[in-house]
Order: structure tokens, then C-alpha cells, then sequence
């Protein structure tokens, strides 16, 4: 690697670093400082969100209304789900991306840099002016995050602007997408072909494609709205000809290929991260390019699974049920795949590959409960219950929140230098891992008793267990702030041990950013790297 | 669990009772469940929680519950496969242990193999799962309607046979309870959140076709021990079937969020033998006459208010709130309102065809009612107009708001 080590003090001579003081993150175009910003924005967002989630888990830990009233309850749910799908998890995601593939490519920056800074402080914008709507007549949105009408028309004065919001956010995605795409085809080091591309960098790509089919309808839905509350339409109103459900159709287009923006990259990091630690290149590269394009092409034409009660047509129901099955296949090979990884290899547990393992495993656990909601009959009973609520949080809390703190930790040392503390990232694995459980796997029994999701209050027989899943979501909540210290401590200074430049063991067999010297310089790849990692070929 | 006549079970359903031995499994977690809760001191008197999904008192319900079970199961063996693999390398294949690294990163036939053996399990899924999906589809050969209208935040259920209509919503008991720090416990309070004013009353071994609408925005109407739940979509009509084998109260409550008192407006089935619904088909058209004579007669306005306090509680309070005093910025209060202390007329007419997310109370409030709670307000709950109108007044002017008219044939 000593070509790069050569480029890299030449650049010194001439290249300028950051600009120095505040304005650094205020212009800033450089895809390091992009990155921080948008990681930054993400944790801070994540624990907004949270701190809702445990004001919902506190009203129900005990039967009876003891904190707040249901209107704001019900604004509690949707405003977490909106801050932590659009303001935490995808902007965690896209920080990674922003750091980690120009790096993955051999290239020197985003193709468009200009641009990535713009997508940043629009997503900022966006979720300031929606968490503002919690102070406005009428209080936030009160809908779900699904925005149901005619549920949602009845908002206060705060739907034109979440309305407006949900449009800045669609903007922020649809560029940092285009960035994405545009910076994965045209600048990647001479012998990177596609399919030698790491599999994070691959994810992405997918995910930035979803994202650009996506997001627009998402804004003509929310437009609709907007429309059909002061312009007088009729899109979602059966007294002037429209349809309800018609907007649910749209919503799920939308919503369904969502869900696996925020899980595809979470497939990428986990299949970064298992093979450096089990020693042993990732089993199945090929098939697993394929599953995730076979996931994101399900994704668009299985959508009103969402909707097996609404009413639809027996052939529907059925259709839907078929294609929804379909996507346990791509998603077991996945599966499959990274047991084979670990199969024989040379495993050691590092913070990382702790939080991977538990992806994996709670991952599939709510594959499993996702496989049961498919099979239509049943979900008849199952759907809008608890059931679901522990379903979708096991894909996204143990899944995408588990695999974006195991990239924190992977990657961190690279970053900075500098090795975090392992003795207190593993406590607070084990403090997450084990509290995740004992706040979701009670729902699944309640959801299964009979306890409706979205209520303020509930029977008494739901009591025993809404209290063990309230005393989880309290461990759990606070033990996250442990990750706030440990990343602070590491920036400035960890544990006193310099990192090396690849600092795991051979991790520059797999990817091409640990052949860069740590801390990363400012400026990295003037000149594309002329070899790339071969390990899976 | 129920008898089952194994006489003309077909295979499938064989399998579901093979696959019901898990039963006594369940049990035995049950067991281990309680004995935690009990280790964390949280075991209290209320322990009859349930850990699965019920089996139901229909055969929609029992189909479901099999299909649940069966994909359970399934999902635990391959479960233990892949963990058990994935565990058994975690603790054996560790740098710890000086265990070396294998360095195989493909294989075309294992990789055809899991794929292959998915989609078979899949198939064996779909199919008896498409079984059932048709037969709860298939309305046909009812033999009585009901039609179901969700409102904010109640149900009005119609028999479009016999003409019994009435509307039912949360008991005022758990309505006190569940006011914000309200210092009722919840647990003195007999089926909390799960008890109405008036529950459905259904016959047993009656194939029942069930019409779903909505007067405002959507809800879902839920009894679990049915086996399904199905939405209300404002403008539409869905359909849907039961037949309840055993008499008995089933509760359930509304699955789609509608709203801040969506958690409060709960579902209660009364399954009885078939006598016994006839003759309380009898006594509601006794009662509906008796409230049309009522309607007719003069009442003085000292009775009205008397009898309006009690509608106002189970109507009006959710949003207006108990005192009257409303809740800024959402809903307007009563007392020293405007149009409650202003002109009769136009108050009635406000309450006869609703404003905005104010309901039309002029469609479910009988003639007396509707009086009744008129005259409350305008003279309580801090308000002092003085006057009252009379049932007969409001009967007339009902009559002039145009009936809908649904044919029960056709969709």
C-alpha cells in the first residue's frame, strides 16, 4: 500500500484541510465532514425520537391514562415513527454512505459535493419544521406516520407543514440518492468493476434506486392531502367521488419499498463486518448481490400486504399473500449466507461482530413473524395488534439501530485514530441486546392476546406484560447513552492506543479504505488506488 | 380445547390437530412465563394474560388459529436450524480455541439447495392458507345482516332483518376511569376498556353477513375469538361473515387508529341460544315503541335536563369534555358557549347536522335523547338559557333529514 502512503504526502503539499472554526460544517463539501454532520444529526435525532418512545412506554406502563391525554399520545407514536425513520435511521445510513464509499471506490470525494452539502441541511430543515409542529394549535400530526385520511385532514394547523416537511425531506433523499448513483458509476477505481464492488457500497446503490422511484410518490400522496384539505379536491373522499383507501394504496407503494431502505444498508454493513472478524470472505458474494436486487424488486409489488383488512378483492388478497411469501426466499439466502460465513472460520467478538451476530439472530426473528403477517388469513388477527409492533421493531431496533452502532464501533477507530474503549462497547452491547428483548418479545404476546397497537390505555389483562416491555424500553433507552460517552471518549483521544492503519487483523484484504492511513487525512484518493482488495474473488 | 368430530376432518385440518399437541408446549412456557413474572415481583392477582393467539368459538377462527400454529412451528424448526448452526460454529470455530480458518467462499449446490427447500415450504404454506382466505371470503347462503357503522368514537349496528338499531359505546364506568388521573384503578373496575353501554346480540349457529361502513374517518372492528377484523371505510361497504358455535360475551375493541378516544370504543358480542335472540329481538321492538310514545308525550323540562345529563356523559363528554369546559384549541366548550346560550334554533340545527368533526347528532340520537341532552346543556353545566324543547319538536324536524337507504343485496 505504499502507493497510496506516496500519493497521499505529495498531496500534503499543496491540498489545503478544513476550513478552521464553525463555518467548516456550515459550507462544507468534503464527504468526511458530510458524513459526521449527517451521523451527528442522526444520533442526536435518535434520542428525540427515543425520548418519545419512552414517553409512550411511560403512559403504558400501567393500566389507566396517568401522563398525558390521548390526543398528544397519539401525537407521541407518530412523531416518533417520523423522527426516527426519517430523521435517525435513514441519515444514519446516508452519513455512512457518505464516508465510507468514496473511500470503498478509490475515489476522492462524492460526484457531487455541492449538492451533498445542500441534501444535508435540507433534511435538517425538514425534521426542525416537523418537530415544530408539536408546538402549533391543534398539536402535531395525530394520524400515525402512515397520514391515513380522512384521520389526518382532521390535524390542526400543523398539516400544511408537515406536509411541506415530508416534501424537504423527499428533496434531501432524492439528491443525496442521486449523489449516490452518480458517484458509485463514475468513479470507482479503474479495476473495480460492478461485481467487485463491497457489498456495502452494492446495497446502497440499490437503495439509492429505490429511493429515487419512491420518494415522489410519497410527495404526490402528501400533496393530495394537502389538496383535498383547502383546495377543495376529492382524491380521498367518497362524497366527491374519491377513495379512502386510494391514498393507502399509494402511501404502501411508497411505504413498503421505505422499510427496505432502511434495512438494505443495514444487509451491506453486516456483510462488511462478519467476514473481517470470522476471518474468511464472505460466503456467496454473487447470490447475495442478487437477493438484495430480488428484496428491492419484491418490494415494489407487495404493498398492500399493509392492507389485508381494508376490504380488497379475494384475488387480491391472494396475490398479495403469494408475492409477500416470495420475499422469504432472497431474504433466507441472505441468512443462509452469513451462517456460512462464520461456518469455519476464526471468529473473535469485538463490539462489531457482537452487535452483527444479534442482528442476525433478531433479524430473523422478525423475518419469522413476517413470514406468519404474509400468510393473509391470519393476518386478519394479527394486523394493527402488538403483534405487528414486535415485529417491525425486530427488524429495525436489533436490525438497522444494531448494525449502525456496529459500524460506529467497526469503523470509529478508522476515523479517528484512535481504539474505543472495547471493555465498555461490550457492556453495552450486552446491556442493549439484552434489554432490546425484554422490551419487544412481551409484545408479541400481547399483540396475540388481543391488545390493539396505537392505544393510550388498555385492559387489565394486558398489565403484566406492558410493564416488563416499559421496564426493557427504560434499560434500554438509557443504556444507548453509554454509546454517546464511548464515541466521545474515542474522538478525543480512547483508550490512548494508536490504531494501525488496517486496525483489524487483514482487514485490508476486504475493503479498500483500511489501506488508507489512520486517522484518514482530510483528502483521500487523488489518484485512484491501482489495486483493489481480492479476497472474495 | 373443543371437541372435534374426527369423522370428517380432511387432512389438512388432521395436521392442524397434530400440530394443536403443541398446546401443552405453550403451557409449560406459560408456566416459565409466570414463574419469571413472578421472580420479578410483578405476579399480581390479574395474571390470566395470554401468551397466544386464541382459538376463537368459530371455524373461520379454528382454521386460523391452526394456520398460526403450523406457520409457528415452522418457523421454530428452521429456527433451531439456523441458530443451532450458527451457535454450534460461534462456540467451535473461535481464534480463541486455535481453530483456523477455512477459506471456501461459494458453493453452487448448497446454495440451490436452500434456496429450493424455502420455496417448497412456502408452497405447503400457501396452500391450505389460500383454503381458508377463500372461505372467509364467502358470504353467500347468510342468513341475517348486520350492518356496522363506526363513528368517533362508537359503533351503531343496524339488523337489517328485523330493524333493530342502536348504537353502543365505552361503559360509563371505564369512562370515568380512564379520564386522565382520574384516581379510580382500573383493575376495581369490572372488564375495563372492554365493556359497552349495549353489546351486539347475535344468535348461535346462524351464518351472519356483517356490512361495514363509516360515517367519519376509518376504523376496524375486531372481536378476536371471531377470528378476524375488518375496516370501516367512510363512502364504502365491506362485507364479512361469522358463525358463532357457543353462546357466550366475546369483547374486542377498534384496530385502526381514529382518533384521540380510538382506545376507547370497545366491541361486545353476545352470543345467545336461538330463543333466547328471538325474544330479545322482541324486546327491542317493544323498546323502540315505548321511545317513539315517549317521544310523543310532554315532558317537563326538569325531567329533560335529569335525563340529558346521562346522554351528555356517554356523547358528548370524549370531546366537550364532563365539565363542559372543552379542550382548547380542538374542541369548543359548552359552558358560556355562544351558540349553546344563543338561539334554539340554531343550536338544534348544529346538533341536528354536526360542523366539522362534530358529528350529525340528528342520525343517532332517538327524539328524547336529542331533547334531552339539548335542554341539559343549555341550561347546565354552567349555562342558564332557562328554556327547553320538546321530543315531539325534534321528532319533526328528524323526519325532514333524508333517509339512506341501503339495498341488502347488492354492494
Amino acid at each position: 500500500m505504499s502507493a497510496v502512503t506516496a500519493e497521499h504526502e505529495h498531496d500534503d503539499h499543496h491540498d489545503h484541510g478544513p476550513e478552521k472554526g464553525f463555518m467548516r460544517w456550515i459550507v462544507t463539501t468534503n464527504h468526511k465532514d458530510i458524513g459526521t454532520l449527517y451521523l451527528f444529526f442522526a444520533l442526536a435525532m435518535f434520542f428525540v425520537g427515543g425520548t418519545m418512545a419512552l414517553i409512550i412506554r411511560a403512559e403504558l406502563f400501567e393500566p389507566g391514562m396517568q401522563f398525558v391525554t390521548p390526543q398528544f399520545f397519539n401525537s407521541m407514536t407518530t412523531m416518533h415513527a417520523l423522527v426516527m425513520v426519517f430523521g435517525a435511521v435513514m441519515p444514519a445510513f446516508v452519513g455512512f454512505a457518505n464516508w465510507l464509499i468514496p473511500m470503498m471506490i478509490g475515489a476522492p470525494d462524492m460526484a457531487l459535493p455541492r449538492m451533498n452539502n445542500m441534501s444535508f441541511w435540507m433534511l435538517v430543515a425538514g425534521v426542525l419544521l416537523l418537530a415544530s409542529t408539536l408546538f402549533m394549535e391543534g398539536g402535531a400530526p395525530a394520524s400515525g406516520w402512515t397520514l391515513y385520511p380522512p384521520l389526518v385532514l382532521q390535524t390542526g394547523a400543523a398539516l400544511p407543514f408537515a406536509i411541506f416537511s415530508v416534501h424537504l425531506l423527499g428533496i434531501s433523499s432524492i439528491m443525496g440518492a442521486i449523489n449516490i448513483i452518480a458517484t458509485i458509476f463514475n468513479m470507482r477505481a479503474p479495476k473495480m468493476t460492478l461485481m467487485k464492488m463491497p457489498l456495502f457500497v452494492w446495497t446502497w446503490l440499490i437503495t439509492a434506486f429505490l429511493l429515487i422511484a419512491i420518494m415522489p410518490v410519497f410527495a404526490g400522496a402528501v400533496t393530495m392531502l394537502l389538496t383535498d384539505r383547502f383546495f377543495d379536491t376529492s382524491f380521498f373522499n367518497a362524497a366527491g367521488g374519491g377513495d379512502p383507501v386510494l391514498y393507502q394504496h399509494i402511501f404502501w407503494f411508497f411505504g413498503h419499498p421505505e422499510v427496505y431502505v432502511m434495512i438494505l444498508p443495514t444487509f451491506g454493513i453486516a456483510s462488511t463486518i462478519i467476514p473481517v472478524f470470522a476471518r474468511k470472505p464472505l460466503f456467496g458474494y454473487s447470490s447475495m448481490v442478487y437477493a438484495t436486487a430480488a428484496i428491492a424488486f419484491l418490494s415494489f409489488i407487495v404493498w398492500a400486504h399493509h392492507m389485508f383488512t381494508v376490504g380488497m378483492p379475494i384475488s387480491g388478497e391472494l396475490y398479495f399473500m403469494y408475492a409477500t411469501m416470495l420475499i422469504a426466499i432472497p431474504t433466507g439466502v441472505k441468512i443462509f449466507n452469513w451462517t456460512a460465513t462464520m461456518w469455519r472460520g476464526s471468529m473473535t467478538f469485538e463490539t462489531p461482530m457482537l452487535f452483527s451476530i444479534a442482528f442476525v439472530v433478531l433479524f430473523t426473528l422478525g423475518g419469522f413473524t413476517g413470514l406468519m403477517m404474509a400468510m393473509a388469513p391470519i393476518d386478519f388477527q394479527y394486523h394493527d395488534t402488538y403483534f405487528i409492533v414486535a415485529h417491525f421493531h425486530y427488524t429495525l431496533v436489533p436490525a438497522s439501530v444494531f448494525i449502525l452502532m456496529a459500524g460506529g464501533y467497526f469503523w470509529l477507530p478508522k476515523w479517528t485514530g484512535n481504539m474505543y474503549d472495547e471493555r465498555l462497547g461490550r457492556l453495552h452491547f450486552w446491556l442493549s441486546a439484552v434489554s432490546v428483548n425484554i422490551l419487544f418479545f412481551p409484545q408479541h404476546f400481547l399483540g396475540l392476546a388481543g391488545m390493539p397497537r396505537r392505544i393510550p390505555d388498555y385492559a387489565v389483562q394486558f398489565a403484566d406484560w406492558n410493564m416488563v416491555s416499559s421496564v426493557g424500553a427504560f434499560i434500554f433507552g438509557f443504556s444507548q447513552l453509554m454509546f454517546v460517552y464511548i464515541v466521545v471518549k474515542t474522538i478525543k483521544g480512547g483508550t490512548g492506543e494508536k490504531v494501525t492503519d488496517e486496525v483489524w487483523e487483514d482487514a485490508a484484504k476486504h475493503s479498500l479504505e483500511w489501506t488508507l492511513p489512520s486517522p484518514v487525512p482530510y483528502h483521500t484518493f487523488a489518484t485512484p488506488p491501482k489495486e483493489i482488495p481480492t479476497e472474495h474473488f | 380445547m373443543q371437541k372435534i368430530n374426527h369423522k370428517n376432518l380432511g387432512a389438512f385440518k388432521q395436521f392442524i390437530i397434530l400440530m394443536r399437541g403443541g398446546y401443552s408446549v405453550m403451557k409449560t412456557q406459560q408456566l416459565f412465563a409466570g414463574l419469571v413474572l413472578m421472580a420479578l415481583s410483578l405476579g399480581t392477582a390479574q395474571a390470566d394474560y395470554t401468551l397466544n393467539l386464541m382459538e376463537g368459538v368459530t371455524s373461520i377462527s379454528r382454521d386460523i388459529y391452526g394456520l398460526h400454529m403450523l406457520v409457528l412451528w415452522v418457523c421454530v424448526f428452521i429456527g433451531i436450524g439456523v441458530f443451532g448452526t450458527m451457535f454450534y460454529s460461534i462456540y467451535f470455530h473461535r481464534k480463541s480455541r486455535g481453530f483456523k480458518a477455512a477459506n471456501f467462499h461459494e458453493s453452487a449446490k448448497v446454495e440451490i439447495i436452500w434456496t429450493i427447500i424455502p420455496t417448497v415450504i412456502l408452497i405447503l404454506l400457501a396452500i391450505p392458507a389460500t383454503r381458508v382466505m377463500i372461505e372467509m371470503d364467502d358470504v353467500t347462503e347468510s342468513e341475517m345482516t348486520i350492518k356496522v357503522t363506526g363513528w368517533q368514537w362508537k359503533w351503531e349496528y343496524e339488523y337489517l332483518d328485523s330493524g333493530v338499531h342502536f348504537f353502543s359505546s365505552l361503559d360509563e364506568a371505564s369512562n370515568k376511569a380512564r379520564q386522565l388521573n382520574s384516581g379510580i384503578d382500573p383493575r376495581t373496575v369490572a372488564n375495563y376498556l372492554l365493556e359497552v353501554d349495549k353489546p351486539l346480540v347475535v344468535p348461535v349457529n346462524t351464518k351472519i353477513r356483517f356490512l361495514f361502513t363509516s360515517a367519519d374517518v376509518i376504523h376496524s372492528w375486531w372481536v378476536p375469538d371471531l377470528g378476524w377484523k375488518k375496516d370501516t371505510v367512510p363512502g364504502f361497504i365491506n362485507e364479512s361473515w361469522t358463525s358463532v358455535e357457543k353462546a357466550g360475551t366475546y369483547r374486542g375493541q377498534c384496530t385502526e387508529l381514529c382518533g384521540k378516544d380510538h382506545g376507547f370504543m370497545p366491541i361486545v358480542v353476545i352470543a345467545m341460544e336461538k330463543p333466547d335472540y328471538e325474544k330479545w329481538v322482541v324486546e327491542q321492538k317493544s323498546l323502540a315503541v315505548a321511545n317513539a310514545d315517549a317521544a310523543t308525550k310532554e315532558w317537563t323540562k326538569e325531567g329533560l335536563i335529569t335525563a340529558g345529563e346521562k346522554v351528555y356523559a356517554s356523547n358528548c363528554a370524549s370531546c366537550h369534555m364532563p365539565d363542559g369546559a372543552g379542550l382548547a384549541g380542538t374542541f369548543p366548550a359548552i359552558t358560556a358557549s355562544a351558540v349553546v346560550t344563543g338561539d334554539l334554533n340554531a343550536q338544534v340545527d348544529l346538533m341536528l347536522n354536526g360542523k366539522g368533526m362534530m358529528p350529525a347528532f340528528g342520525q343517532m340520537l332517538d327524539p328524547v335523547d336529542f331533547a334531552a341532552v339539548s335542554t341539559f346543556i343549555r341550561n347546565g353545566l354552567g349555562n342558564r338559557v332557562g328554556d327547553a324543547i320538546q321530543p315531539s319538536a325534534v321528532k319533526a324536524l328528524q323526519a325532514a333529514i333524508p333517509e339512506i337507504v341501503y339495498d341488502g343485496d347488492d354492494e
